[in-house]
């Protein structure tokens, strides 16, 4: 990969993180911890980097999460920011042999698409996340892998409906091949 | 349309700082405030802070809603780290004196809540210069600022047509999600997990769809007007620097090498009043 | 001679994914200063051939070409998209899309950004262009400030700033409202005399461009070229409506009125038509002839607002003591531009939001008590972006997606489905998935999964945007249908056509009030209410009053009519 984007690729990561972003922000799904929504940003951000690779995948992370934490005004959380970076990014790696956009999209790519996704997952808040934010904050470990773990378990349950829903709906979405016959 | 970044215009020395300028600024900053520990340090910089906030004109009933969000936000996460590790100051400071012993493995120490006191002092330190940076810069420089600092101009415009397509992509969602509550559509509590997250695919599927269209028609349209063209493209909201922003770059330097030498030559990031 | 500006000799497209090529064997010249009107229904290439002319193919699009394309006497294919941005500048349709700047200033300066000009220059340039469309005073405007003709005024700026001899509009009229629409034609036309620019338009109304001259028109068809002639010679023959394109109505008229067309009348323009005397009688004797259509019987309310009030958490107050009543087997149309209120007034019908004033009656029920979901048992909605409203992959199972939320059995399920998908005209493809559909019928998909809910009534918001005449006609004759089954049908739009052809009466809102509530004949001979609705008078009107007609509001309502049954036959 050079280190010129295609303008599509740029397009991809603006729209892709303002839609990062207005599903971090504004799409409430009520989850079962009170007071805590569900991110489904994850899903999004899981899709659109099996479709634009690993570049646009880690930008849409970062300009995405980090819009989130400004417009709340808490103070852009740089660990997490960064690994969501990291998960877009390697999900983008991950998913490089899926070819989505040619209508590909059956049992074998939903495996490989959630496989992936579960690892990256595991590694941005199991890993990454705690580990900067020990760096920066030195907060006790417990806390930081308790906090870690119950975002990875979150963000992977709805990485893998919302993500593999929206793979399959794209795919049957492009053009296809072969012909359709009419019923009566 | 709600300004959902808070940008507030009026007349003061820091509006009129370069969108550059104070993004260098808040960088050099945030990062002082994540290396160091020392207390003195965490002290000074919520009250630079504060002044700098009196200077910028804006006030505070223009962010108290953020404030308090803030706050209850601060407030949970002291509560966390006491729940998971109360005994964490006393490994940092090295000393155990303890103030009251209230059950089990939780007592009260002074060397916790000396850890306490330094880590709110690390929020109020960083987050204050956040919310400046984004109530006195406008979003329209903010592009121009970032391609100014070095970051490659397709990735500025990236961080644009983001801050440009969220206010359609919100009102599509918004649109989305209505017809889909009229056909029955819920993601209320009543349903479990799974039934809800399916239902928000039913609005988030047709939203993505249609934003996949969106990136095919806006690269066409930036490609037949030569984006992408040049090595370099010049920016219609850049502005120039004057001594101002030199003085405040330089200041903010200035605070990073205080925190980063005070590290080094004292061979800790924490500043230990127990011994 | 002028010098050929655009040059295509035997000229042939092929996109890699199709079979056929698209544009077959075009050969056209296209001259400096000239304004030429290329129309032509959906699906017959002028899109392509735009893309081609503005160098998206071959350099963004993939496929194989044959003959040659000259701009400026140079061969594309051998340019980089980038030459030929700088010789042609192109206002796409989607004005959204074309709008990639956070202000209108940013937006006018991204070509030239692009170019590294330095900023000084910058600043002067964007002045001037922004003088020129007269955007000037809006420079610090966000993109969601400004109406749909202002950002399109905002796209020709950005274009123009960058000095391009070859100004393309790919279907300038779609998404304007008739007197923003009339304003574009105007701006389009004083900026080609001032500039000397040649101007190509893609656009399939006709008659709205028309309104200012143009040179020459091209019919295009299955990717050929079936006329290359004036517009006086091609309305004068039936060319148009063997193509499928509307011709302008004063045109159907005189077609009624039995008159026999020549090129030599000065058909392109209500105002440059010259009828002689015989003619005139002959529309006269028409209008004498053709005997009134009866009133239909007044039927009883079905919907029954009443002194609505709403205001947006802003304080912007939406709607002001709006009382709205549709009858029971009714199909009408709601009127205005945008922002005036039509959109909110059917949201607070769905209750998507609520009105602080004012009562909702539905069929003698007080509806403020339902929810969203229960009143959509009654009250369908339907989005304008049928890509909007689909979420399955399966036809099947988007139109159960209703009947699937409400816990209907699985067997009601089956058969309620199968019924909307009947009425709809998809069974045959009641398997296949939704991608697989044309646009028209993917709005079919969407009207059939609001049916499977049973509603007795249907709002629709702009169902016919941006389509062309045939699949207009294929909407609007299937909306016609449902509305015989019994279904009362409400429309929100500004397209004058659809309000003339298929309503019999309209409401007109305008800055958040009920400005009119009449027939469109009436209406859109009221020039009060044409203005503050942003509307066009019809050529119809013109045409009566030149013919010496009596009575010319009454003349719109008996040509209405009888074109209805016309085309009802």
């Amino acid at each position: 990969m050079n280190n010129k984007l295609s303008v599509r690729t740029v397009v991809a990561i603006g729209i892709g993180a303002a839609l990062f972003f207005v599903c971090g922000r504004f799409v409430a799904i009520p989850s079962p911890v009170p007071n805590t929504n569900i991110s489904i940003q994850y899903g999004v951000l899981a899709f659109m980097a099996a479709v634009f690779g690993p570049i646009a995948g880690a930008l849409i992370g970062l300009i995405g999460h980090a819009l989130i934490d400004a417009s709340y005004g808490w103070g852009i959380w740089w660990s997490w920011v960064i690994a969501s970076a990291v998960f877009g990014c390697l999900m983008g790696f991950g998913t490089r042999k899926m070819t989505l956009a040619d209508g590909v999209c059956g049992k074998k790519e939903i495996i490989r698409f959630n496989l992936t996704q579960l690892v990256c997952h595991v590694l941005c808040w199991g890993v990454c996340a705690p580990v900067l934010d020990i760096i920066i904050y030195n907060e006790p470990v417990e806390k930081l892998f308790a906090q870690g773990l119950v975002a990875g378990i979150g963000n992977a349950v709805t990485t893998a409906i919302i993500g593999s829903l929206l793979c399959v709906a794209y795919a049957k979405a492009r053009p296809q091949k072969g012909s359709l016959a009419k019923e009566d | 349309m709600i300004n959902i970044f808070n940008y507030i215009d009026r007349p003061s020395p820091i509006h009129r700082l370069t969108g550059a300028t104070k993004l260098v600024c808040l960088l050099l900053w945030s990062f002082a405030s994540m290396v160091t520990y020392d207390t003195r340090i965490l002290a000074l910089m919520p009250v630079a802070a504060l002044i700098l906030f009196g200077v910028s004109q804006i006030k505070f009933r223009d962010i108290k809603a953020v404030f308090w969000v803030t706050f209850v936000f601060m407030v949970l996460n002291n509560v966390m780290v006491y729940v998971f590790a109360p005994e964490h100051g006393v490994s940092i400071y090295g000393t155990r004196t303890v103030l009251l012993t209230i059950a089990g493995p939780y007592t009260v120490t002074a060397e916790q809540l000396f850890y306490h006191l330094n880590l709110i002092l690390k929020y109020f330190a960083s987050i204050p210069v956040l919310l400046l940076f984004v109530c006195t810069t406008d979003p329209s420089e903010f592009a121009a600022s970032l391609s100014r600092i070095g970051v490659s101009y397709r990735v500025s415009y990236s961080v644009a047509l983001a801050l440009r397509y969220i206010p359609d992509i919100q009102r599509a969602y918004h649109d989305i999600s209505q017809s889909q509550q009229a056909r029955g559509v819920e993601m209320s509590k009543k349903e479990s997990l799974v039934k809800r997250l399916k239902a928000a695919s039913a609005i988030l599927i047709p939203l993505i769809l249609s934003s996949m269209d969106r990136i095919e028609v806006i690269s066409n349209a930036m490609e037949l007007r030569g984006f992408g063209k040049g090595k370099t493209r010049t920016w219609y909201r850049a502005r120039a620097f004057r001594a101002a922003d030199v003085v405040c770059m330089a200041l903010c330097a200035a605070l990073l090498v205080l925190a980063v030498t005070d590290t080094l030559v004292r061979g800790t990031r924490y500043y230990n009043p127990f011994i | 001679m002028k010098q050929p500006v655009i040059e295509l000799k035997n000229f042939t497209w092929q996109y890699n994914a199709q079979k056929e090529p698209t544009l077959h064997d075009l050969t056209l010249t296209i001259r400096e200063g000239e304004k030429v009107l290329i129309c032509g229904p959906s699906g017959c290439g002028k899109s392509t051939l735009a893309h081609c002319l503005n160098g998206l193919i071959p350099f963004s699009y993939h496929g194989e070409m044959r003959g040659s394309l000259h701009i400026l006497g140079r061969e594309t294919s051998e340019l980089s998209l980038f030459d030929v941005s700088k010789m042609v500048g192109t206002v796409l349709q989607d004005a959204d899309g074309q709008f990639v700047g956070l202000t209108v200033a940013e937006d006018i300066a991204f070509a030239l950004e692009n170019d590294n000009v330095p900023q000084s220059e910058l600043f002067r340039r964007v002045d001037a262009a922004a003088e020129q469309v007269n955007i000037l005073s809006h420079l610090d405007h966000a993109p969601n400030e400004l109406s749909g003709g202002q950002k399109q005024r905002v796209s020709l700026a950005g274009v123009m700033v960058d000095n391009v001899p070859i100004l393309l509009f790919d279907e300038p009229l779609a998404n304007l409202d008739p007197a923003a629409g009339k304003q574009a034609i105007e701006l389009i036309d004083d900026i080609k005399r001032q500039t000397k620019t040649t101007v190509i338009i893609i656009e399939h109304r006709l008659e709205d461009v028309l309104h200012r001259d143009v040179d020459r028109v091209i019919l295009m068809q299955d990717g050929r070229i079936v006329a290359d002639t004036t517009p006086d010679e091609l309305l004068a023959s039936d060319l148009l409506r063997a193509q499928g394109i509307r011709e302008p109505l004063y045109v159907t008229a005189l077609k009624h009125a039995g008159v026999a067309l020549r090129p030599d009348m000065g058909l392109h323009n209500i105002k440059a038509l010259r009828l002689d005397d015989g003619q005139k009688a002959a529309v006269r004797r028409w209008f004498r002839e053709t005997p009134p259509a009866p009133e239909p019987p007044e039927a009883p309310a079905l919907l029954d607002a009443r002194h609505i009030r709403f205001a947006y958490d802003n304080g912007f107050e939406a709607l002001r003591d709006v009382s709205v009543t549709v009858r029971k087997g009714e199909m009408m149309a709601i009127v205005g531009r945008n922002g005036a209120g039509k959109s909110t007034f059917s949201k607070v019908v769905c209750g998507f939001e609520t009105q602080q004033e004012g009562t909702l009656a539905f069929d003698g029920r007080d509806l403020t008590e339902l929810s969203i979901k229960e009143r959509a048992d009654h009250i369908g909605f339907c989005l304008q972006n049928p890509n909007q409203m689909i979420s399955k992959v399966q036809i099947f199972d988007e139109v159960a997606l209703g009947l699937v939320a409400r816990g209907v059995g699985e067997a009601e399920q089956k058969e309620r489905v199968e019924h909307a998908l009947d009425i709809c005209g998809l069974r045959p493809f009641r398997h296949w998935p939704v991608s697989a559909l044309s646009f028209g019928q993917k709005k079919r998909v969407t009207i059939a999964s609001i049916l499977a809910l049973d509603p007795e009534m249907i709002i629709l918001d702009e169902p016919t945007a941006g389509q062309d005449f045939r699949h207009y006609t294929e909407i609007m004759e299937f909306l016609r249908e449902l509305n015989e089954r019994g279904v009362t049908v409400v429309m929100i739009t500004h397209d004058m056509h659809l309000m003339l052809e298929y309503c019999r009466r309209a409401v007109v809102f305008a800055d958040g009030e009920k400005i009119a509530d009449a027939s469109p004949a009436d209406i859109l001979t009221d020039p009060d209410v044409v203005a503050r609705a942003s509307l066009r008078e019809t050529s119809l009107y013109e045409l009566a009053v030149l013919c010496g007609v009596d009575d010319p509001r009454a003349f719109v309502q008996r040509f209405i009519d009888h074109d209805r049954e016309v085309r009802e036959r």
